[in-house]
């Protein structure tokens, strides 16, 4: 494949830490602050856009170094096809998270704005980079980054529960970083002495035939390493961190931090191991069991919960698993399934936390149990949520039902009954969680007893959407659609990268 | 003599940057005003670093040869000569001693203000002693500046140390004590043994009889393990490091704890091969449980500065592991990382005592909510914490991976365990700075804190420089020592490994020697 040289991966990832310092810069004013968030936000993606000819169309990879640290450890940028759509789903979905969060943050009054929307722009900087990383060590550098970049938004409330939360958070993410990266990283570099991506592989033959257990041993440590991505037995912080503001779980728990982990990971089965060599030691059997167990644990645990964002939190962990069941099960179509379903999952996921934050700022409802007859008070945020949910069950013509589909072509591709009947369990357990919600929305009455636990001053208080929150949500659900309708685009990125 | 290069430059730089402190001393002597004797001793220290930076810049990177050698002399009846000269093994602890000297002398601006004149006095002899263990060539002058770092340090703890400072100094004294008195015996056994020589490079070629090199090996072991600290006598540290002022905790961990080290990598590992070879695999468990104890007792501290303590013997146990791997890339990794370790816990060692001078108390539960209240300080300790847990970009990543890399190749189990050690050393870290700086702001202590001013920011500063340079281009500093290391692993592995029967007979023999030395006594 052609490589060229420039600057622009480079320029993408600062552009938002640079955007963070002038956020700081004028912290006093709100408006101008949130001004450079947008004008950030738009540059972003900008540059990100204006690498799809050279990328998408040209098929060329666009290359820039910067510092060698040791001969194969070095921090340096590569954009290919995969990283490329995953930076361009981050960075859209910033833009409309940056409008919302504008909405969500002023009407609720949070305090540390400042720090808030700095974090932001950081965060993104670090998701970028992970996007383009050329090689293990770049990726992990702004893994950890981001980590700690979002560890203030996570605790931004302040509250014990809150710090709890981002307590939890933390120890989970470096500890597994620290515990089975670092080892897994540097066993890599030992076997290979390079750290670099490459399609095929970059464990060479003798090393392949030599040492098979050792190479099933490091990528599990790269899988729970990368624990992101939320697969069980590591996915404890996820429900934990949904104590941050809804903007935050939206974009970084649904989209960018979540969608790092298994970026990741789908990197190192695709770029670091290759498929071949997983089929040959046998470790893609490992990754299918956890991840369809992971599918179908969380979906019976989000049944179980009536807090909205808990719900939306298990549902994010089960989905997160179809991505990598995707990529593991090895089969075309189920590598494409899992590819897309990065974007497909982000859009539709986003939405459903905007809706989420969007109830929360207008009616202060935060369990699906208070939610009888909100989609009349609500048109628009609940006609955005029905549409995300037929996305989460996987029926067409939302963006979530290509993805099912390439799944389950995939699944018999692999002629493995189980995994197909795992795919359909959880698409009945997904209607099993979100169909009740909508149901209660739009068909059921207004609780009587919830009126009467109501003061009187927020009886007569109408509720109101609030178009700072409603406009992206819209445009989220909108876009989830026509994904649905219009696949052909990222099925062909999806198509480059296998 | 093919070994050495000899100084090229004009003047006797090695020589110049060892002694000047010392004069440097000698003046201050006959100043009377404290004002005055500050600035000498900053300007003093600052000029030692300008004097000894064309070492750097003429340094050969491409040989293993000590450089800028002078040979004076000395004592002819018993063949003593002055014998200076570095190596790329050597080389980086003069830079990492002459800074950490300056950084401690403006750490001690306002602090020190009983007894100014003899701190500044002790705190430069000091400088002279650690630059003269780094640059000896010769057993006999090595011998006496590695003997002479205890005084002054002796005093700063005594003397200018916390409220328990006089069991700390006493205790730190014995133990090193009790440890170069057994080098001492091992430097007097050398000397017969190779010939009535002292030095250094003359000492290194010998091969000497391999039960000989176990029980020399062990003698200078006592002194080095002492020094590190390695697991099980590392416990005058916490001792010693609590009680010290700032500059004698930064001296101390920075560079005292690096001369056992350096003593392995000069003595132990070149003249000793057989007996390395053999006891490695001893040396490597005894590492590892330095990291994960030293992890452990680390996280039950409840006084900051001994939990930075602490942690001191955890990474201490990686220096050593990555020395004892045998490998060019641990063996890299450890001297790498003990220049990072230097920086680091240097830097939190003189964040603790900016804060300590503002609130003087060095208890966690006494602190919280620090980036409310002092911002500035907490950028500062951010960056030191995430570089102490080895968050990559920053030094002591590459440091750990080089070691790990290391131990991987040595002893998979090993490496294994020293994971465990790197999890640790995260969780201790994060939750400091999680109950300093962030938690709920403690009342009692609000009052009296304040933010940094310049004259403390321009200590940190080199340091976080130091930190980020390090961690994106560790090529700097790894570049003065391959060669050298690669001599040095050569070295180590023509060896053949000693017979295990021989050494247990020797043992034998020595059980014997003593049972009957009793009997008869």
């Amino acid at each position: 494949m052609e490589s060229i040289v420039s600057i622009k991966p480079l320029l993408a990832v600062l552009v938002s830490a640079i955007g963070a310092l002038f956020i700081i810069f004028v912290g006093k004013k709100p408006n101008i602050r949130e001004s450079w968030s947008l004008i950030a936000g738009v540059i972003k993606l900008g540059i990100v856009l204006s690498m799809i000819p050279d990328v998408v169309y040209n098929k060329k990879v666009i290359s820039y170094s910067l510092f060698t640290l040791l001969p194969g450890l070095e921090i340096s940028f590569r954009v290919d096809a995969f990283g490329l759509l995953f930076a361009m789903g981050a960075s859209l979905l910033w833009i409309a998270t940056s409008v919302y969060s504008i909405g969500y943050m002023r009407s609720t009054k949070e305090g540390s704005q400042t720090r808030y929307f700095a974090c932001f722009a950081v965060a993104l900087s670090s998701t970028i980079g992970v996007a383009f990383s050329a090689n293990l060590f770049t990726m992990f550098l702004f893994y950890e980054g981001l980590t700690i970049v979002t560890y203030p938004l996570v605790a931004h409330k302040g509250t014990a529960e809150a710090k709890n939360g981002a307590r939890k958070y933390a120890i989970y993410l470096l500890g597994a970083a620290k515990a089975f990266l670092v080892a897994a990283i540097i066993l890599t570099y030992n076997l290979t002495g390079t750290l670099e991506f490459s399609k095929a592989g970059i464990f060479p033959i003798d090393v392949q035939s030599a040492h098979p257990e050792l190479l099933y041993v490091i990528f599990v440590l790269f899988l729970f390493g990368f624990a992101k991505c939320a697969i069980m037995p590591f996915h404890g912080w996820l429900p934990a961190a949904m104590v941050a503001p809804t903007p935050v779980s939206a974009l970084l728990h649904a989209v960018a931090v979540v969608k790092t982990g298994v970026f990741a990971v789908l990197r190192v089965i695709f770029f670091v191991f290759g498929a071949d060599l997983m089929m040959d030691i046998g470790v893609d059997v490992f990754v299918i069991t956890f991840a369809s167990f992971t599918i179908i644990t969380a979906s019976l645990l989000a049944l179980s919960r009536d807090n909205l964002k808990a719900r939306l939190a298990f549902s994010t962990i089960s989905q997160l698993s179809y991505i990598i069941l995707g990529a593991a099960l090895l089969t075309p179509s189920a590598m494409i399934g899992g590819i897309i379903h990065i974007t497909n999952h982000a859009f539709s996921k986003i939405t459903l936390f905007f809706c989420a934050g969007s109830i929360y700022v207008s009616s202060h409802k935060t369990e699906v149990s208070q939610l009888n007859g909100i989609g009349k008070k609500m048109p628009w945020t609940m006609a955005a949520f029905t549409i995300a949910t037929l996305s989460m069950i996987g029926i067409p013509p939302v963006s979530g039902f290509i993805t099912k589909w390439y799944l389950v072509i995939g699944s018999m591709e692999r002629h493995s009954f189980a995994v197909l009947a795992v795919l359909l369990a959880s698409s009945f357990l997904n209607a099993a969680y979100f169909a009740p919600i909508v149901y209660k929305a739009f068909f059921k009455k207004e609780n009587s007893d919830d009126l009467s636990h109501n003061n009187d001053v927020h009886k007569q208080e109408v509720i109101k959407e609030n178009p700072f929150l409603v406009v992206p949500l819209t445009l989220t659900a909108i876009v989830s659609v026509v994904l649905g309708l219009y696949p052909d685009f990222i099925v062909q990125i999806a198509k480059m990268v296998i | 003599m093919e070994d050495i290069i000899f100084n090229i430059l004009d003047y006797p730089i090695l020589t110049v940057t060892t002694f000047l402190p010392l004069a440097g001393a000698l003046i201050i002597l006959l100043l009377r005003r404290a004002v005055l004797i500050r600035w000498f001793a900053l300007a003093t220290t600052i000029t030692t670093l300008i004097v000894s930076l064309p070492v750097y810049k003429h340094f050969d990177k491409a040989t293993y040869k000590m450089q800028f050698v002078e040979i004076y002399p000395w004592i002819p009846a018993w063949n003593i000569h002055y014998k200076v000269g570095v190596d790329g093994i050597s080389v980086l602890f003069i830079f990492l001693v002459t800074i950490l000297s300056i950084l401690c002398v403006t750490v001690s601006w306002k602090v020190i203000q009983t007894k100014t004149k003899e701190f500044f006095i002790s705190l430069l002899i000091l400088e002279t002693a650690m630059i003269g263990v780094f640059v000896s060539l010769n057993v006999f002058h090595f011998y006496l500046f590695w003997e002479l770092t205890l005084i002054p340090m002796f005093l700063l703890i005594g003397a200018w140390g916390g409220s328990n400072r006089i069991y700390a100094a006493v205790k730190f004294v014995l133990f090193m004590l009790a440890g170069s008195v057994l080098m001492l015996v091992g430097i007097i056994v050398l000397y017969y043994a190779g010939g009535k020589t002292f030095d250094i490079l003359e000492l290194s070629r010998i091969s000497y009889p391999e039960e000989l090199q176990f029980w020399l090996f062990l003698a200078f072991f006592a002194a080095f393990a002492v020094k590190m600290p390695m697991f099980p006598i590392h416990t005058w540290l916490p001792d010693a490091h609590t009680e010290a002022p700032t500059a004698g905790s930064v001296i101390l961990a920075g560079v005292l704890l690096k001369m056992g080290a350096y003593g392995f990598l000069r003595f132990s590992f070149p003249m000793f091969p057989h007996a390395v070879k053999v006891l490695f695999i001893p040396m490597l468990v005894l590492s590892v449980t330095a990291i994960i104890y030293g992890g452990y007792v680390t996280l039950m501290q409840t006084d900051m500065k001994r939990l930075i303590a602490y942690s001191s013997v955890s990474h201490m146990g990686f220096v050593t592991l990555g020395l004892f791997t045998l490998n060019q890339t641990g063996i890299e990794g450890g001297i790498l990382q003990m220049i990072n370790h230097g920086v680091i816990t240097g830097a939190l060692f003189l964040c603790i005592g900016m804060i300590y001078e503002r609130t003087h108390t060095r208890m966690i539960e006494d602190y919280g909510g620090l980036s409310k209240t002092v911002p500035l300080f907490i950028v500062f300790f951010t960056v030191f914490t995430l570089a102490a847990i080895g968050l990559p970009g920053m030094n002591a990543f590459v440091g750990e991976f080089l070691i790990i890399s290391g131990a991987f190749k040595a002893n998979m189990i090993i490496a294994a365990f020293s994971i465990f050690g790197v999890v640790l050393g995260v969780t201790y870290m994060v939750w400091l700075y999680y109950r300093v700086a962030l938690n709920e702001i403690n009342s009692n202590t609000k009052s009296s804190l304040f933010d940094l001013d310049s004259r403390e920011i321009a200590t940190l500063v080199p340091l976080v420089m130091l930190v980020f340079l390090i961690g994106v281009q560790p090529e700097i500093v790894l570049s003065y020592m391959h060669a050298s290391v690669e001599h040095l692993v050569e070295q180590i592995h023509t060896a053949v490994p000693l017979d295990p029967n021989r050494i247990y007979n020797s043992v034998n023999l020595f059980v014997e020697y003593v049972k009957e030395l009793l009997w008869w006594g």
